[in-house]
């Protein structure tokens, strides 16, 4: 495999931004539109062509690594291959409605919207669905007020959320934004929950605990039972963070392993098109005690056809409107296409490729066994270093230097749609750059459309504008 | 592997043939796939959840029929969602999967098409706010309108409250949001009084003290009208020390006046009004600011910085903002946001250059007066109800029950949308202005 990216050049850039190719200035002409002081004097914008501006995205896009161009391990972040007809069907015109339209008119959108709520609920096991929240950190930020409310319900004033150190950085960041403290949890000599500091952490300001499973570092919660009851006998909940469902999918249900709450990253798990960091969509699940916190709207079934509602103590609002509806179609279409069969099968062979690409790989890999997802770490080696060489050998690499519990980790999620082939191309990826010179790391990338990029000194001097740029000259 | 009947068994997407997975497993040392569960057996599931594998044509089929009860209605909606025709470039452009499929831009060496086009994104809103730093996108005109709130929170200056006032005309979405974000800051919302349909300046005036951290106006407002007197808003929170942020989208504020030249000290609103059409209210929040808040803005940046040739290159910056490093302490908890809706809408922007964008929000303002005058002359009717500038939409006064007069309209094949017992708002753009005879027919039956 030798993946080589586009490079364009002309003299000391790769590709002219559009401003660059052009920059058009017009006078903004209020007249007979409305009275000059409301309007602005001018604007300056590019002014193209369209086939100027169809070789300009051509361009770039050949400047731009995806998943359908080779793996895309990141680990915890789920990148999988996105199905062409998923994409397809979202673009449906009669799916192409406002938000506010009566529910009579669109019974097509809201039988989609129910048909995903029933289908996640079964998935997850849990007792009822909202598909509102715009991604998994959103779903994270309403569960937890979903949590908040449950407990204010009962006049119980809880001020902590227990979250294990190993955790995604939203998890933390959105119990702070719901206005609790954070108790950050070690983790056990084997990578999990460690039962003692949990115990020990565990107190009546306990409202929640959250934990992903199995957890980043690929590893099952297998005490999972035990947590539960832990939290719940001392009147907290239990969430589950959906990052890693992929690995569980009809295997085994976060609402059957005791969990009060979920988020799907349906993005992650579902159909995948993750569009350079977005859009997502980050529904809830809840137990059937939860179900009337949920926000509004919901959709239900009645005789007369779909409706929308409110839950009775609902939390309100987590978006303007309702959540991001061609990611939600898509995973409607995903989970259609796949059914049982397939739904189980992701998880078979995401599990599979993870353990077999961990066999493979000349870097040490503690802990395990592992699901869809092993931290190897790169010892003495810098793993950023050890990540920009495998660029060099055509493969995207994993994500580095997280979880923090594993030095120099290189986190490594293949999932299902590697075949055996693809992977022993990734591992002979990984063992190449880990055997390479000083000097071939530190040099590291030069297939790539950019060369190893200097990211202290644009954090230091920002220029975050093409106008900022123009101040420099 | 196949069925009896030809059709792969299991996903159609993962790509094993038996003999590579008897080969895996073989290499890893066990029997089967399901040696590597490692989940207790009181966990396992073992059920089914009833849902049928579909093959993709009758799955195209099944979604199409569905599709189909959607009745096709010439929508005259807006309130915040917003629909302009969209240039078949963007479809064709954005689907290409080096920037559908790609992930957030962590190894930029790699990623630069998409870094480039954020970047792009950003510089346009700069232009469009003449606020020197935008991020490259929140979810949608709510969150990017609560983030303004909690960022002004965390700056405080002389406030010596936490409350945020927002006009009594403000989307029910919004004020939602923003009552589930500023909860667990211990924040508060105030309602200012609107006169007329535009922010009743003198009222503010009253209200805005030292507990105040932001004033928050809409240009357009929710009912369409254009504000006129943003400046003194913009004085008032200033005299006040509290921020003032101004909600807007990209197609008004390529018309209207410059949000800095008005005093806003943060823009949001929805940039989704150009490169996703009607997605059910699917979005992509705008957030502009000052240079002096740089470090509590909340979301990606995409900054400029040069490769170990010296040649310019782009990449995510200021990550130490971001909670992946900074956990509970970070400006926000967003990671996922809406990048690829941003680079439609950086697209659509391109498409349209400035002539032709500025041309879509003359249209905006023409098509809803000339709209409202014909509506007006209808008998029982009166509109727009608010006697100021409108921006795209505005509201109908009729005698008639307003929910009965929408329910008729969509009888023959339009939507608008009934405020109360006598009011009904409608919205027009280039995208349904060719219905404007057809819809003043209906209106004119019905009314």
């Amino acid at each position: 495999m030798n993946f080589d990216q586009a490079r364009f050049s002309r003299d000391d850039v790769y590709e002219p931004l559009l401003s660059e190719k052009d920059s058009t200035t017009v006078e903004v002409d209020a007249d007979g539109v409305l009275p000059d002081d409301l309007t602005r004097d001018e604007l300056t914008l590019p002014g193209l062509s369209e086939p100027q501006l169809a070789r300009h995205y051509t361009r770039l896009s050949q400047m731009n690594y995806s998943v359908e161009l080779g793996p895309y391990p990141l680990g915890s972040c789920t990148m999988k291959y996105n199905p062409s007809f998923t994409e397809d069907v979202a673009g449906d015109a009669r799916a192409a409605v406002h938000p506010d339209r009566s529910d009579r008119t669109v019974q097509g959108t809201l039988g989609l919207l129910h048909g995903l709520q029933e289908h996640l609920a079964d998935i997850g096991g849990m007792d009822a669905v909202t598909l509102q929240p715009p991604a998994g950190a959103a779903g994270e930020f309403t569960g937890i007020l979903i949590a908040k409310a449950y407990h204010e319900a009962r006049d119980d004033d809880r001020s902590e959320i227990i979250i294990p150190a190993s955790a995604h950085g939203t998890n933390f960041a959105s119990a702070a934004m719901a206005g609790y403290d954070v108790v950050e949890l070690p983790s056990d000599e084997d990578g999990r929950v460690d039962i003692e500091a949990l115990d020990a952490a565990i107190s009546e300001e306990t409202a929640a605990l959250m934990l992903t499973n199995p957890n980043t570092l690929g590893l099952f919660e297998r005490d999972i039972v035990e947590i539960a009851d832990m939290v719940h006998e001392a009147g907290g909940l239990l969430y589950y963070d959906g990052a890693n469902f992929n690995a569980l999918l009809g295997r085994a249900r976060p609402g059957d392993m005791g969990f009060d709450i979920m988020h799907y990253n349906v993005h992650k798990t579902f159909a995948t098109p993750h569009g350079g960091g977005g859009p997502g969509a980050g529904p809830v699940g809840v137990v059937e005690e939860l179900a009337e916190y949920l926000p509004s709207p919901m959709v239900r079934e009645t005789a007369a056809g779909y409706e929308q509602y409110e839950p009775e103590s609902s939390i309100g609002k987590v978006h303007g409107f309702a959540g991001n509806w061609l990611v939600l179609v898509k995973a409607y279409a995903y989970i259609a296409r796949l059914g049982d069969e397939g739904l189980a099968d992701a998880s078979a062979k995401a599990v599979l490729n993870a353990n077999y690409l961990a066999s493979q790989i000349d870097l040490d890999v503690p802990y395990g066994p592992f699901h869809h997802e092993f931290a190897a770490t790169s010892g003495d080696r810098d793993a950023a270093d050890v990540a920009k060489r495998m660029l060099d050998y055509g493969v995207h690499p994993p994500t580095t230097k997280w979880p923090e519990l594993v030095p120099e980790a290189m986190l490594t999620e293949p999932t299902e749609v590697e075949d055996k082939a693809s992977l022993d191309d990734l591992a002979h990826a990984f063992n190449a750059a880990y055997a390479d010179s000083d000097e071939a790391l530190e040099t590291a990338p030069s297939k790539t459309s950019a060369r190893r990029i200097d990211q202290v000194s644009a954090a230091r001097n920002p220029r975050l504008s093409w106008q900022s740029l123009g101040d420099e000259e | 592997m196949t069925a009896g009947n030809g059709r792969r068994v299991g996903s159609p997407y993962a790509p094993h043939t038996d003999a590579d997975e008897a080969a895996m497993l073989d290499a890893i040392g066990v029997d089967s796939v399901e040696d590597l569960f490692d989940i207790p057996a009181d966990v396992r599931f073992d059920d089914e959840f009833g849902i049928d594998s579909t093959d993709e044509r009758e799955l195209r089929q099944s979604l199409a029929d569905l599709f189909a009860r959607n009745e096709e209605l010439t929508e005259f909606l807006g309130r915040g969602h917003h629909a302009h025709y969209v240039p078949a470039l963007v479809d064709d452009l954005s689907r290409r999967s080096e920037f559908l499929t790609s992930y957030t831009q962590y190894q930029p060496e790699i990623a630069q098409g998409f870094l480039q086009v954020l970047f792009e994104y950003q510089s346009m809103l700069v232009e469009l706010t003449g606020l020197p730093v935008a991020n490259c996108s929140m979810y949608d005109a709510a969150t990017a309108l609560a983030e303004a709130a909690l960022l002004a929170n965390r700056l405080r200056r002389g406030a010596s409250g936490h409350r945020v006032l927002v006009p009594e005309h403000l989307h029910e979405g919004r004020l939602g949001v923003l009552e589930n974000y500023l909860d667990g800051a211990d924040m508060e919302i105030g309602e200012y009084p609107m006169d007329d349909g535009a922010v009743d300046v003198d009222a503010l005036s009253d209200l805005v003290d030292d507990e105040t951290v932001m004033v928050y106006a809409e240009s357009p407002t929710v009912r369409g009208v254009i504000e006129e007197r943003l400046a003194d808003i913009g004085d008032i929170a200033h005299e006040n020390d509290a921020l003032f942020c101004l909600g807007s989208d990209v197609v008004a504020l390529s018309l209207l006046q410059e949000p800095a030249s008005v005093g806003a000290d943060v823009v949001v609103g929805e940039a989704g009004a150009l490169g996703i059409g009607s997605a059910y209210g699917m979005g992509l929040g705008i957030f502009a600011t000052r240079e002096e808040y740089l470090r509590q803005v909340p979301g990606r940046l995409v900054g400029v910085s040069e490769d170990s040739e010296d040649m310019r290159a782009f990449t995510l910056t200021l990550q130490t903002r971001e909670q992946h490093i900074r956990k509970e302490r970070a400006t926000s908890n967003i990671c996922t946001n809406q990048a690829w809706v941003a680079l439609r809408t950086a697209m659509h922007i391109a498409w349209l250059g400035p002539d032709r964008l500025v041309g879509v929000a003359k249209d905006a303002v023409t098509e809803a007066r000339d709209l409202a005058e014909r509506l007006d002359d209808l008998s029982g009717v009166k509109a727009p109800v608010h006697d100021r500038h409108h921006f795209r939409e505005f509201v109908v006064y009729t005698d008639q029950p307003a929910p009965a007069i929408t329910n008729d309209l969509a009888g023959r094949g339009f939507a608008v949308h009934a405020l109360d017992d006598h009011h009904i708002q409608v919205c027009i753009t280039e995208a349904n202005a060719d219905a404007a005879d057809e819809f003043v027919a209906a209106f004119e039956e019905v009314a």
